[in-house]
């Protein structure tokens, strides 16, 4: 059999990590990426990355990160693998250190850690406001002193396009397209893993980089691979608006203690300073005051739109709320915020040392992803730590790993927990493949070629299409539409009707993206046909999103639909009859609810099922409740 | 306030294709930045004479400062697109690639001449295994990380390479980020038993002599990363490093 090869697609934190994991195991990797690893939107987590190290004096223990994690899902997730993540989380940690990146530190040397939402422990460590940045980059120089013993081989500006099948189904390869001189080319690859991220640019404007379409995850979905829990995007409370992007304010603002408020009255115009305290509503704070300001954040983002939306308190009339640090003093947020707190003075022109900032929620992470197995380890409860079938998607020989595959976070994802399910998922994806290998009976060189050209030649003739000078939609437009319908109908609070008009509007996008026209033609490095190719995928996506939504017809995390609301009794809690008669509800919802949606591609559009779990670590037993 | 932005951009639509000039204007917003007002125009790819024209071409990712992709000049300073807003610019606009590094069409270059460099200065500490050894690396104090963490946000956008007197496209000196990253694996209490390889990676072609002490780098990196600091630093040991190899010969 010829020398196993393995291609990883994306250079994110879980790309890099699965890499590693598979060069370190003697396997020669390939990574894809559309552009220099090092500039993959890893770079952008700002917190931190939850570990529990019980550093801080307060009995932290991993099992209440399995319960915060479990619960800040909204017990919407397998559980066994976020039990064997939490309890890896501190070896991720040490190792991080070991590659040398620049945790911030108590006085004595220590990994500092801070708070974070849905948690009440200081758990997440950080390096200032660019954690993301500083494990990507150890993450990165790792793969280079691999890459520098020949043991990894980066492709740099290529483009995913789509896996070869073999006549049984088995991913044994891949067509990617060079971005510079726009030609297809076929690789083959004993196995392939997934590592593409986010979907957050289906929504127009959200806090993701440019090349965060999802379209790579599209791309399998439409050839086989199933996708679980689209309806689950995150909304993150505090970004600043912008007609890019919505740049994010990191939820550590939050943790290192920033208020959230809006002047009481309404219309009322005075400068924020010049507002007393008393005249201020500090809504979180009175809404829940156990957990304030770090409630989880799709509890955060609901409150901001009930205040601006439904009591018309938003500054001005606006969809705009305060996020304010100026009560601490400057050098304490230089160091822990400084590199946020720099951004927002760039794009805002303003100084959030001594007034609010302005925030209001945007998309920002995708909990659902392509729906990928695990083996459950029957002996501690957990996930076995290498197993083939980790990670893998319902292709076999095709794993993913990172933002674009299901697991971890349920409904909801807990902040800081993207750093740590990025790196854990990765390293187990890594095992899994490279177990998966040594399983396999012929080599993907050994493939017929007519499997790898055939398919070679259906992406050549999608360009070709697109390149045609007939059409007449501008892909550009065609994607601003799209966000428009997301961002008005299928954000933080949605409604069935609501969910029917964005399913038409996607419909109608579908058929009008098959008329596309570009106004570059040209065969060097043209980024509009490219371009139209991941509209194209976006739109696929989005209704893959919507239709969940449509059909989930109860409320769920992030996912929220006033008409099916159950309502906790106000001021009542554990014990009191009325909270007794709610919990009940809740449970009778979460029999019929609480099951991973699972969508698979027709050329009608998604077809929706629904898919049991195990939950087998916290039985859903109390409501999530942060009053 | 003008009613439009108006941009003047160097285009190039291809490696070996002669450059030329193009001027494009849209309706003026506040708060737009270089990179919003590219993808305004890339839907609207007219040019002030009004002709339909091929959008234009560039480099853009995380949108706020920190992975480094879409450095251009722009009124001739190499900077980050994404966060010069258009309301700090004097009009018209003027958006040029960087001329350090081959062209590969209009505003985007190829930038892995970098990378390369990274690998070359050994930026990292190479580790048995990245598996978990249940020991953490020894503390650090918090003045040292503060320093270290300054290097550490590097985002490889290439600025400093770009006014670097001593650094163009056929030249073997690595530049000024990489000899930043050099030292910062330098500086880690781990990292530093690995010093020698940086430092004879340094002390050869293109290395640290090739610097002209120009102190251009440190003018212009977005992040205000003290990089002569490095610089000088390496100059120190290396200078120690050459003798103690002499009199190990």
């Amino acid at each position: 059999m010829a020398d196993q090869r393995i291609i990883v697609i994306g250079g994110g934190l879980g790309g890099l990590w699965a890499a590693l994991r598979m060069a370190e195991a003697g396997v020669h990797v390939d990574i894809f990426s559309l552009f220099p690893v090092k500039r993959s939107h890893s770079c952008c987590a700002q917190g931190g990355i939850n570990a529990v190290l019980d550093t801080k004096g307060q009995e932290d223990s991993i099992e209440q990160h399995i319960v915060d994690t479990i619960k800040g899902g909204d017990y919407l997730s397998e559980q066994p693998p976020i039990k064997t993540m939490c309890e890896a989380a501190p070896g991720i940690i040490r190792t991080y250190d070991r590659m040398g990146v620049t945790f911030s530190r108590t006085p004595e040397g220590i990994m500092d850690q801070r708070l974070f939402g849905g948690v009440k422990k200081r758990r997440t460590a950080f390096a200032g406001a660019t954690t993301g940045q500083q494990l990507l980059y150890a993450a990165d120089e790792q793969v280079r002193y691999h890459e520098s013993e020949q043991k990894v081989t980066k492709y740099e500006d290529w483009e995913f396009l789509s896996v070869v099948l073999d006549g049984e189904g088995v991913c044994r390869g891949i067509t990617a397209m060079n971005l510079h001189d726009m030609k297809v080319h076929a690789f083959r690859s004993d196995a392939v893993i997934l590592a593409t991220g986010g979907l957050g640019l289906i929504y127009g404007q959200s806090t993701m980089s440019t090349n965060s379409t999802g379209a790579a995850a599209a791309r399998v979905y439409q050839q086989g691979a199933k996708f679980a829990n689209g309806e689950f995007v995150q909304f993150h409370p505090t970004a600043m608006k912008g007609h890019d992007k919505n740049r994010l304010m990191s939820e550590a603002c939050r943790g290192e203690g920033g208020r959230i408020w809006v002047p009481s009255e309404k219309g009322d115009t005075r400068e924020p300073r010049e507002i007393p305290q008393e005249e201020r509503f500090y809504f979180l704070e009175d809404w829940y005051p156990t957990y304030g300001n770090t409630v989880p954040r799709d509890v955060a983002s609901r409150a901001i739109v009930r205040v601006t939306r439904h009591m018309g308190l938003g500054l001005n009339g606006q969809d705009v709320v305060y996020l304010d640090l100026s009560h601490h003093p400057r050098e304490f947020l230089e160091q822990r915020l400084g590199g946020i707190l720099e951004m927002y003075t760039t794009f805002s022109g303003e100084d959030p040392y001594t007034g609010p900032m302005k925030i209001f929620p945007a998309t920002h992470y995708s909990m659902g992803g392509v729906l990928v197995d695990y083996a459950k380890d029957e002996q501690t409860g957990g996930m076995q730590k290498v197993h083939p079938r980790n990670h893998v998607t319902t292709i076999p020989g095709l794993y993913a790993c990172g933002e674009c595959d299901s697991g971890y976070h349920g409904a909801n994802r807990l902040g800081a927990n993207s750093l740590l399910s990025a790196t854990f998922s990765g390293q187990i994806a890594g095992a899994a493949a490279a177990a998966y290998l040594k399983s396999l009976k012929k080599s993907a060189a050994d493939l017929d070629e007519k499997y790898f050209e055939s398919e070679r030649t259906r992406q050549e003739v999608i360009n070709q299409e697109l390149l045609s000078p007939n059409g007449t939609e501008n892909p550009f437009a065609l994607h601003r539409e799209l966000g428009e319908a997301m961002r008005e109908h299928v954000f933080v609070e949605r409604s069935n009707a609501g969910l029917d008009k964005a399913l038409v509007t996607i419909k109608e996008l579908k058929e009008r993206s098959r008329n596309i026209h570009l106004d570059d033609q040209g065969t060097w490095n043209n980024q509009s046909l490219s371009w139209a190719r991941q509209v194209q995928d976006m739109i696929v996506l989005a209704e893959v999103i919507a239709k969940g939504a449509r059909l989930r017809d109860e409320c769920r995390g992030s996912h929220y639909k006033a008409e099916f609301e159950l309502k906790v009794p106000e001021g009542k809690f554990e014990g009191d009859p009325e909270y007794e008669e709610y919990r009940a509800e809740w449970k009778a919802n979460n029999k019929e609810w609480m099951k991973l949606t699972v969508a698979t591609h027709t050329e009608d559009g998604p077809r929706i099922d629904y898919k049991p779990f195990d939950a087998s670590i916290l039985a859903p037993e109390k409501p999530r409740d942060y009053r | 306030m003008a009613n439009e932005s108006h941009f003047r951009i160097r285009r190039q639509d291809g490696p070996d294709a002669r450059p030329y000039w193009e001027e494009f204007k849209m309706p003026y917003a506040p708060a737009h930045n270089v990179v919003s007002a590219l993808m305004y125009l890339r839907e609207h790819p007219v040019n002030a004479a009004g002709k339909k024209v091929a959008p234009v071409v560039w480099d853009s990712n995380c949108m706020e400062e920190v992975c480094g992709a879409c450095s251009m000049l722009i009124n001739g300073t190499p900077r980050q697109a994404c966060a010069t807003l258009i309301d700090d610019l004097d009009q018209p606009i003027v958006l040029e690639p960087l001329t350090k590094f081959p062209a590969v069409r209009d505003l985007l270059v190829d930038r892995c001449k970098m990378f390369n460099a990274l690998m070359k200065v050994k930026a990292w500490i190479p580790l048995d295994h990245t598996q978990d050894v249940h020991l953490h690396a020894p503390l650090i104090g918090p003045g040292e990380q503060a320093v270290r963490y300054i290097f550490s946000r590097c985002m490889t956008c290439g600025c400093c390479m770009e006014v670097c007197p001593q650094y163009h496209q056929d030249s073997e000196f690595v530049g000024p980020a990489p000899l930043g990253q050099a030292n910062l694996h330098n500086s880690h209490p781990t990292g530093k038993f690995f010093k020698q390889d940086r430092l004879h990676a340094l002390m050869g072609v293109g290395g640290i002599a090739d610097c002209g002490n120009a102190q251009n780098c440190v003018q212009v990196c977005p992040k205000d990363i003290p990089l002569t600091d490095a610089i000088a630093e390496l100059g120190r040991r290396t200078t120690g490093q050459w003798f103690r190899d002499l009199f190990a010969r």
